[in-house]
């Protein structure tokens, strides 16, 4: 959705942090969040992602640039009179307090009065089905339900905005997957603005609106889920997010949308141009590995080569193939395991094919 | 089928208890090395510890002295009622066999005469030459009256308090030093009674040990929580350079580190010299620092800190800096955040810490003894001077022993109170 | 092998024990312990004693320090393990040690005649030999004041000590019933004859707090020997009870403006004892007679200002080692220092102390 029509609760403008006074951690941030989207900002550690969100947060100061509350500059409002909700990695739940009085401890603050209190602090119990377990101490409860108590504890007071660091980092693959699809019910259900901050991509790609991909204290790519693994705009985003072959080459001929690089260990490949400056630049090309074909039918992918089987990997739904092709041995091809499919063995040649739309051109950084 | 059950049945059971006899000999190897490794450990601790207390509780009450001297004199004692007027004949005369015996008796009993007029005398002061010189005259007394004679040689055994004393002495066990350790003695007639208001000490040093070792906790506590915050939030390097100091006075004896004090404190120390050049204290009328409570406060203060930061510091070095920044984002201002947040995480820390100031203080001795003065000294300063100079070992004994009850007492009640597994030494 | 290795140990600890306590007799007959009150006066006894003897008979002396009372003699007589061969003690000391048993007995006719040809047991002032006992010198406890800290008027008399009006400023005491109650009393007026008479009574005894009532709110105590003419030197005291050596070592040795006061003195003295059982008592006994004779007994004193404790030896008393300053006018049984002097009551002390020293400590923590 294009910046200006969106109704914006948060807004970065020209944002710097700096922790030494020597590099900065996060370069130059300008970004919308929209009120009640589910926003991820996806990076690997040390990307300033987890520093962007402490600077929502108020726990950092921002060197330079505003942050905007619903059109307010909140840089010097303290973190406690932010009103903003936020879930820590490792919970941060109270030791010394039970569930109940963890939950009840935002309220309290606000002065609300007892049975409000309780009645609120049942209903956030309720919502993260854990009704019963209001008198028990943090220490006695699983990882999954100390994660929970943190999110309703984040949620009691009703926040616009909702901020959770890796909240589900200290989990288990299981459990980890049933918290995003809780999460994000409760996203949907509560209509609650949250800023995401993870660097488990499969995590973001569920659980998202948008996805901010974070590097070097830069946002990469802002997009959707979709468009992000479909579209990624540069080498970092495609490489990042997904698998992806990755071809090097130079630009011989751009064509408006395409253009032909020529790949460094020889032979030429129609590709779409993305992110090149034109002729002659150097260029990484992106090719996902679901999206090539083995022994194409004559004629029907401008992209034909040569390739050496190298080792076969038997996934069950699909064969993961590694084929040496263009001077590169790594390059991947995902061959489904439906019927009528060839049956490949290791050293065998064969021809690997895609079509010039599933083939980007990008930066040719790395 | 039926059949083979029966006959399993029994067959598991020795076998449960087969078993059971292979597990206790396959540890028994590992469990005799786990006890001759610790054995050392426990041989020292008996020997060095828990004899040396066992003795000191005993001694408290171990009175055998009259009952060895005058053997005789305290059966003829047995049913004297003193309220009743002075003992009879017999106990004179018992009295004057039993010193005769002993006079006569070598050097041994010359000895032992000592050793009971000495112990009379912590019951009846002004007796001990009462008795040598009785003594001394005793083997002469050849026939009775006795009454007469020994009244003779002096009027203090015309009085029951003497006799009095014999009696109630002459069981081999007692708690005389117990109730001296409160104030309160028997009198003539046997009943338990406060000491007269001259005499009253030991209440006045037990409150004040427990004030001094109150009040030194209390400014350990605030002294040291924030110096503990500080190493606990500074970076781990630095944290670790400042912990050397927070360590360095353990280097030092502690006998300097109390003269030290002394140095500063003093008349024309460094301190009442500064305030003097800035004019705000006289040349002359100046304030006592040193040599009274003040200084002993100061001092155990300063020395003790330690054994409080160190406990404060390792709790709050396991208290993850977002506790605050959660109670932060709850909406609790910095101030309710610390308080309701992070000081009761604390607790174990500070417990920790005020039970080991607290009984260190109750049993501290050189402090007080080098700057305390006339007020500032302990329960420890009078339990050395029982045991060095007054030599009533056993008054001493059970001075040690109400102070080793009162410590015990108190972890009982901070066990109840806040529990001693909640308590983190480090 | 097992057996033999058994045997061989067995024999090699009994070699050993038969070596040790060889080795220890003749340890024993090379060497003594004698124990004393450490600074200047164990000095003054090993330049005027220790050295001597060594270089006479051969014998080496180890010197070692105590604080006073009998806990020490007590507690390694009962439990049967005397390594102190000859400890200098305070008179009461000596006479309640011999009382209990814990002293050997000791025969004066070991004891040289003057060198007058007086035999010794009339050589030896009155009261200075006992039972368990052989006093080597007399020793008093004073007060002192340092004159540069003075303008006009200088305290003379004991009454001038518990008299703040006249001399306004803090005075150091020995914490401690003896003797201060003794000077309360002759302050106020008690000749020194009937001082222990009056102590005897109840009103005397009240009549003695009365006095130090007088002073108590400018009363620092002291409990070392070593800190009174510290306190004096460094101007916590203005006037402070003493021994009378201390404060000479600090007017002659190390220049201190201080003055005695002797009127009003309590003169006491210093004794040889042999704990029962030492190690090397027929040793102690030589060393006894060595120390005590004439010249010896006169030669002490040309270390420290202690009198000697033979009239033999007094016209024998002459100069200061170090500084060559007369002794004699610093002895407290010159004539000039001893016209109002008291002497301890042993037996009276011997009686009350225990009594005393509870009102005293009473009197104090109110």
């Amino acid at each position: 959705m294009p910046d200006s029509d969106i109704d914006t609760l948060v807004e970065f403008v020209g944002v710097q942090k700096s922790y030494d006074g020597e590099t900065l951690v996060v370069k130059d941030l300008n970004l919308k969040v929209a009120r009640g989207e589910f926003l991820t900002m996806l990076g690997p550690s040390g990307s300033g992602k987890t520093t962007v969100l402490m600077m929502v947060a108020g726990f950092e100061p921002a060197t330079h640039g505003d942050i905007l509350l619903d059109s307010v500059p909140i840089n010097n409002v303290p973190p406690h009179k932010r009103g903003i909700g936020m879930v820590f990695q490792n919970y941060a739940l109270f030791p010394h307090m039970t569930v109940f009085e963890n939950l009840a401890f935002p309220l309290q603050v606000r002065r609300m009065g007892k049975a409000e209190v309780e009645s609120k602090v049942q209903r956030a119990l309720d919502m993260v089905r854990l009704g019963g377990f209001g008198h028990r101490r943090p220490g006695q409860l699983s990882g999954g339900q100390q994660q929970r108590v943190a999110v309703a504890r984040a949620l009691v007071f009703e926040p616009t905005l909702v901020l959770m660091d890796e909240p589900l980092g200290a989990l288990d693959k299981n459990l980890r997957e049933e918290m995003q699809y809780e999460i994000k019910h409760i996203h949907e259900n509560l209509g609650v603005t949250m800023v995401y901050v993870t660097h488990d991509q499969s995590e973001a790609l569920t659980m998202s609106n948008r996805i901010a991909v974070f590097d070097d204290g830069v946002i990469q790519q802002l997009a959707t889920p979709e468009s992000l693994y479909e579209m990624p705009e540069n080498a970092f985003v495609a490489g990042f997010i997904g698998e992806n072959n990755r071809l090097m080459g130079r630009v011989t001929e751009m064509n408006g949308q395409s253009c032909l690089v020529e790949v460094d260990a020889g032979g030429s490949v129609q590709a779409l141009a993305i992110n090149v400056d034109g002729v002659g630049t150097r260029t990484t090309l992106s090719l996902r590995p679901e999206r090539v074909t083995i022994n194409p039918a004559e004629g029907s992918c401008p992209n034909v080569f040569d390739a050496k089987v190298e080792e076969l990997i038997y996934l069950g739904d699909h064969m993961r193939t590694r084929v040496s092709v263009c001077g590169h041995d790594d390059f991947i091809v995902k061959v489904p395991n439906s019927s009528g499919n060839v049956n490949l063995t290791p050293g065998e040649m064969v021809k690997v094919g895609w079509m010039a739309e599933d083939c980007r051109a990008l930066d040719a950084r790395e | 089928m039926a059949e083979a059950v029966i006959t399993a049945a029994p067959t598991e059971v020795s076998d449960a208890v087969n078993l059971k006899a292979r597990l206790r000999s396959a540890t028994a190897r590992s469990r005799r090395n786990a006890f001759l490794l610790t054995a050392p450990l426990l041989i020292m601790l008996l020997i060095t510890f828990i004899v040396p207390i066992l003795d000191m509780l005993f001694r408290s009450i171990d009175d055998p002295i009259v009952g060895q001297a005058v053997p005789r004199a305290a059966i003829a004692l047995e049913d004297w009622d003193s309220g009743a007027g002075l003992p009879s004949e017999e106990a004179y005369a018992a009295l004057v066999a039993d010193l005769a015996a002993l006079r006569t008796g070598g050097s041994d009993g010359k000895a032992l005469i000592g050793r009971f007029a000495t112990r009379l005398n912590f019951e009846q002061p002004g007796v001990r030459s009462v008795i040598t010189k009785t003594a001394r005259k005793a083997p002469k007394l050849k026939e009775g009256p006795y009454k007469d004679a020994l009244i003779k040689i002096h009027k203090k055994w015309g009085q029951p308090e003497i006799w009095a004393a014999i009696q109630r002495l002459s069981a081999p066990y007692t708690v005389v030093h117990f109730l001296a350790s409160l104030d309160l003695h028997y009198d003539v007639e046997g009943s338990i009674v406060g000491q007269p208001e001259m005499r009253q000490v030991y209440i006045t040093i037990w409150l004040r040990t427990l004030y001094i070792s109150g009040l030194v906790t209390l400014l350990c506590i605030l002294l040291g929580y924030p110096v503990a915050y500080l190493l606990a939030t500074l970076p781990q390097r630095t944290s670790n350079l400042l912990i050397i100091l927070v360590l360095l006075p353990f280097w030092t004896s502690l006998l300097v580190r109390t003269t030290s004090w002394i140095v500063v404190l003093g008349r024309n120390g460094v301190l009442l010299e500064t305030l003097a050049w800035l004019g705000l204290v006289g040349d002359v009328d100046r304030p006592q620092l040193i040599y009274n409570m003040t200084g002993t406060i100061v001092a155990m203060t300063h020395i003790l800190l330690p054994f409080m930061i160190l406990p404060i510091y390792s709790v709050m070095r396991g208290i993850s800096p977002t506790y605050m920044r959660a109670a932060r984002s709850l909406g609790a201002n910095p101030a309710r955040a610390f308080y309701k947040v992070y000081l009761p995480q604390t607790v174990p820390g500070v417990g920790a810490g005020s039970i080991l100031v607290f009984i260190l203080a109750m049993g501290y001795y050189i402090t007080p003894a080098l700057v305390g003065g006339q007020n500032g000294t302990l329960i420890s300063n009078f339990i050395a001077f029982h045991m060095q100079k007054s030599l009533n070992w056993g008054f001493a004994a059970a001075l040690g022993a109400i102070l080793l009850a009162g410590v015990l007492g108190l972890y009982w009640l901070y066990d109840r109170v806040v529990g001693v597994s909640n308590m983190k030494m480090g | 092998m097992k057996r033999s290795f058994t045997t061989t140990a067995v024999a090699a600890a009994g070699l050993a024990m038969l070596g040790l306590s060889t080795f220890g007799t003749a340890q024993a007959a090379e060497s003594i312990t004698v124990v004393s009150w450490g600074g200047g006066y164990t000095q003054s006894q090993i330049k005027a004693y220790h050295e001597p003897f060594t270089a006479e008979t051969g014998i080496t002396i180890r010197s070692e320090d105590y604080n006073g009372g009998l806990a020490e003699v007590k507690a390694q007589v009962e439990a049967g393990s005397v390594i102190w061969d000859l400890v200098d003690v305070e008179l009461s000391d000596a006479v309640r040690g011999c009382d209990e048993g814990l002293l050997e007995t000791i025969d004066h006719s070991i004891l040289p005649p003057g060198d007058d040809g007086t035999p010794a047991k009339d050589d030896f002032m009155e009261g200075t030999l006992f039972e368990c006992a052989v006093a080597n010198i007399v020793w008093s406890t004073i007060y002192a004041y340092d004159k540069s800290k003075l303008t006009g008027a200088v305290p003379k008399t004991i009454a001038d000590f518990f008299d703040t009006k006249k001399f306004p400023g803090k005075r150091g005491i020995r914490k401690n019933a003896k003797p201060i109650l003794e000077m309360a009393l002759m302050a106020d007026g008690v000749a020194s004859g009937d001082v222990y008479d009056t102590l005897s009574t109840d009103a005397g005894i009240d009549r003695a707090f009365k006095v130090l009532d007088r002073i108590k709110k400018d009363v620092l105590w002291w409990e070392a020997g070593a800190q009174p003419p510290q306190m004096l030197a460094d101007g916590e005291v203005l006037m402070t009870t003493a021994y009378n050596g201390r404060i000479f070592n600090a007017q002659v040795v190390e220049n201190k403006p201080f003055v005695i006061v002797w009127d009003g003195q309590v003169w006491d003295l210093d004794l040889w004892v042999i704990p029962k059982g030492a190690p090397n008592k027929e040793t102690a006994l030589k060393f006894i007679a060595f120390s005590t004779d004439t010249k010896r007994n006169a030669a002490q004193a040309s270390y420290i200002s202690y009198g000697p404790v033979r009239k033999s030896a007094a016209p024998l008393v002459s100069t200061h080692a170090e500084t060559g300053i007369d002794m004699k006018p610093h002895m407290p049984t010159a004539p000039e220092n001893f016209k109002n002097a008291l002497q301890n009551d042993f037996e009276f002390w011997a009686d009350h102390q225990d009594e005393l020293n509870e009102r005293f400590n009473a009197w104090l923590a109110k």
